[in-house]
């Protein structure tokens, strides 16, 4: 499974590297000043030309507000909570106030420049200069991230209720649809990783990740409202994930584990004094295993979301030529993006038991005894 | 740039959600589960345990029962054997006993009836000898009652005495 996981991976890797570059190129030509304009709808830019590198982006990227649907010159969006605090006061109002990035609301306005405040919320003063508040906003993925908390709290919540109430029936329904999964990450994820004895300990953890990371990954498989928003693919959120299990592993690290980083055994010498070339590279590793968990994951479902876009891209591209190639390209591209949708279901499993795997592997060396 | 960028609110918020959701599940959704799939698993374990010793004293009790009724049997025979034995000599002492009875009874007849006969016999032979006596007598007293009779009588007599 971790092998054909590898090779999708390449696969990807490759389609993304194709994308990126076609996005740069489209940004690259793309006139900044038309950039006002904040919607990947493809209606409205075929006077001024469509752009699928902003297309793509608009869809991957956090936002304040969570657009659901354009017809004709209308956006249909949800306006989300803002909440900033800025000059030692908070400031909340709902994000329509700003016109889909359109207006300013009393100073604040969604950067739209190139650089590295694109999208972010600025606060511009009377003389000019901008200012960044710190921005505690609802925005979509935040809104997403609880929309599969719901979900998460209901369905296990449910099926929580079931087992307590006659642990020694078979499971049904829902229930006998979950059980394979925990008991899977139970009798080969975390048993063989962390041990027969300790893996009790972190379960919780292990399934709480698996099944947020897998809800949110399929969550973001649909396109239209309440799933769509591109929560795992977000580096902010796979960041906290790997966070978490970076302060998993160190809080439960013992003590061969630190003397491992340490004082590495079996090493010569001379790579621990005078140069502590040893603890050094232990001590960034300890660093670099959740940086990697964070990229994997986060690369992964947005390179999926990239193709699945890309594809969709063809067919505008296309029709912007004429429209009957249009239709010609959509066939193509609608049948290629199904086949994409159908491997980023097998990569929303495989991802989210990666990611508990590692996670599962580098807590079990922290609490390893011995060799 | 914006894919790498991540919002410092977006951090935040997940870290709360994240940790709350850790917490929840893990006190109202994973500990009850976990628990009732290792009470499970260890109930399973029990029954089939208990299902093999079960089958397995099924086995020695059928085997037992095999051997008591192979024992019943043994013992039926023997009772059977014992009892035709037991009738045979019954019987057989009793018409041995019976035909001693019966000899025993016919030998005393037979007794008796030689016993009665011989009574019989010698009362007969005293009676014929009295009722020749008296014929006898009669005849003397009739043939004895003229003088030359009797003197014919007694010269016969004589004549055989002198022939002795």
């Amino acid at each position: 499974m971790i092998k054909g996981g590898q090779v999708h991976r390449q696969i990807v890797f490759i389609l993304l590297l194709v994308f990126t570059f076609g996005t740069t190129l489209g940004s690259g030509q793309h006139n900044q000043s038309d950039k006002k304009h904040q919607s990947g709808q493809s209606s409205e830019h075929k006077e001024e030309g469509f752009d699928p590198g902003e297309m793509i982006i608009d869809h991957i990227i956090d936002s304040h507000e969570w657009h659901i649907a354009t017809i004709g010159e209308t956006h249909i969006t949800l306006p989300l909570p803002v909440i900033l605090y800025h000059n030692g006061e908070f400031q909340f109002f709902w994000s329509s106030k700003f016109h889909h990035g359109h207006s300013s609301y009393k100073g604040y306005r969604i950067y739209d420049q190139e650089g590295p405040l694109k999208g972010k919320i600025v606060y511009e003063k009377p003389n000019g200069t901008l200012e960044k508040p710190l921005d505690l906003s609802i925005t979509k993925n935040v809104l997403a991230i609880w929309i599969s908390i719901i979900l998460l709290l209901l369905v296990f919540g449910s099926i929580a209720k079931r087992y307590k109430r006659d642990p020694y029936r078979a499971p049904k329904g829902l229930q006998s649809l979950l059980e394979p999964l925990i008991v899977f990450m139970r009798d080969e994820v975390a048993k063989p990783a962390i041990g027969e004895h300790k893996h009790q300990k972190f379960m919780p953890f292990i399934l709480s990740l698996f099944f947020f990371i897998f809800f949110n990954n399929l969550l973001g498989l649909i396109p239209i409202f309440p799933g769509g928003a591109n929560v795992t693919g977000n580096i902010a959120v796979t960041g906290v994930l790997a966070l978490f299990t970076l302060f998993t592993t160190l809080f439960s690290g013992n003590k061969h584990y630190w003397k491992d980083i340490f004082n590495t055994p079996s090493v010569p010498w001379w790579l621990k004094i005078p140069v502590p070339l040893m603890p050094i590279i232990e001590t960034v590793g300890i660093f670099t295993k959740p940086f990697v968990l964070m990229v994997r994951l986060y690369a992964n479902i947005t390179a999926g979301h990239i193709v699945v876009l890309g594809f969709m891209s063809i067919i505008f591209i296309f029709s912007n030529m004429e429209p009957a190639y249009g239709f010609g390209a959509s066939i193509v591209s609608v049948a290629f993006a199904i086949f994409v949708t159908l491997i980023e279901l097998l990569v929303a499993f495989i991802q989210a038991y990666v990611f508990a795997l590692l996670s599962a592997l580098y807590i079990g060396m922290a609490t390893a005894e011995g060799h | 740039m914006e894919l790498v960028n991540p919002g410092f609110g977006l951090i935040f918020w997940m870290i709360v959600s994240f940790g709350i959701v850790l917490i929840i599940l893990g006190k109202y959704a994973w500990r009850p589960i976990l628990n009732s799939l290792r009470e499970r698993e260890r109930s399973i374990d029990e029954a089939l345990l208990s299902a093999d010793k079960a089958r397995e004293e099924m086995k020695e009790l059928k085997a037992n029962n095999e051997k008591l009724l192979e024992q019943a049997r043994e013992e039926q025979d023997k009772i059977l054997k014992n009892a035709r034995e037991t009738s045979d000599k019954i019987i057989e002492d009793s018409r041995n006993k019976a035909n001693e009875e019966a000899n025993r009874i016919l030998e005393t007849a037979r007794e008796q009836i030689k016993n009665e006969r011989q009574a019989a016999m010698s009362e007969l032979k005293k009676q014929i000898a009295s009722i020749s006596i008296e014929i006898a007598e009669k005849i003397l007293i009739k043939e004895l009652q003229s003088p030359e009779n009797q003197k014919k009588h007694i010269e016969e007599l004589v004549e055989k005495i002198k022939i002795n």
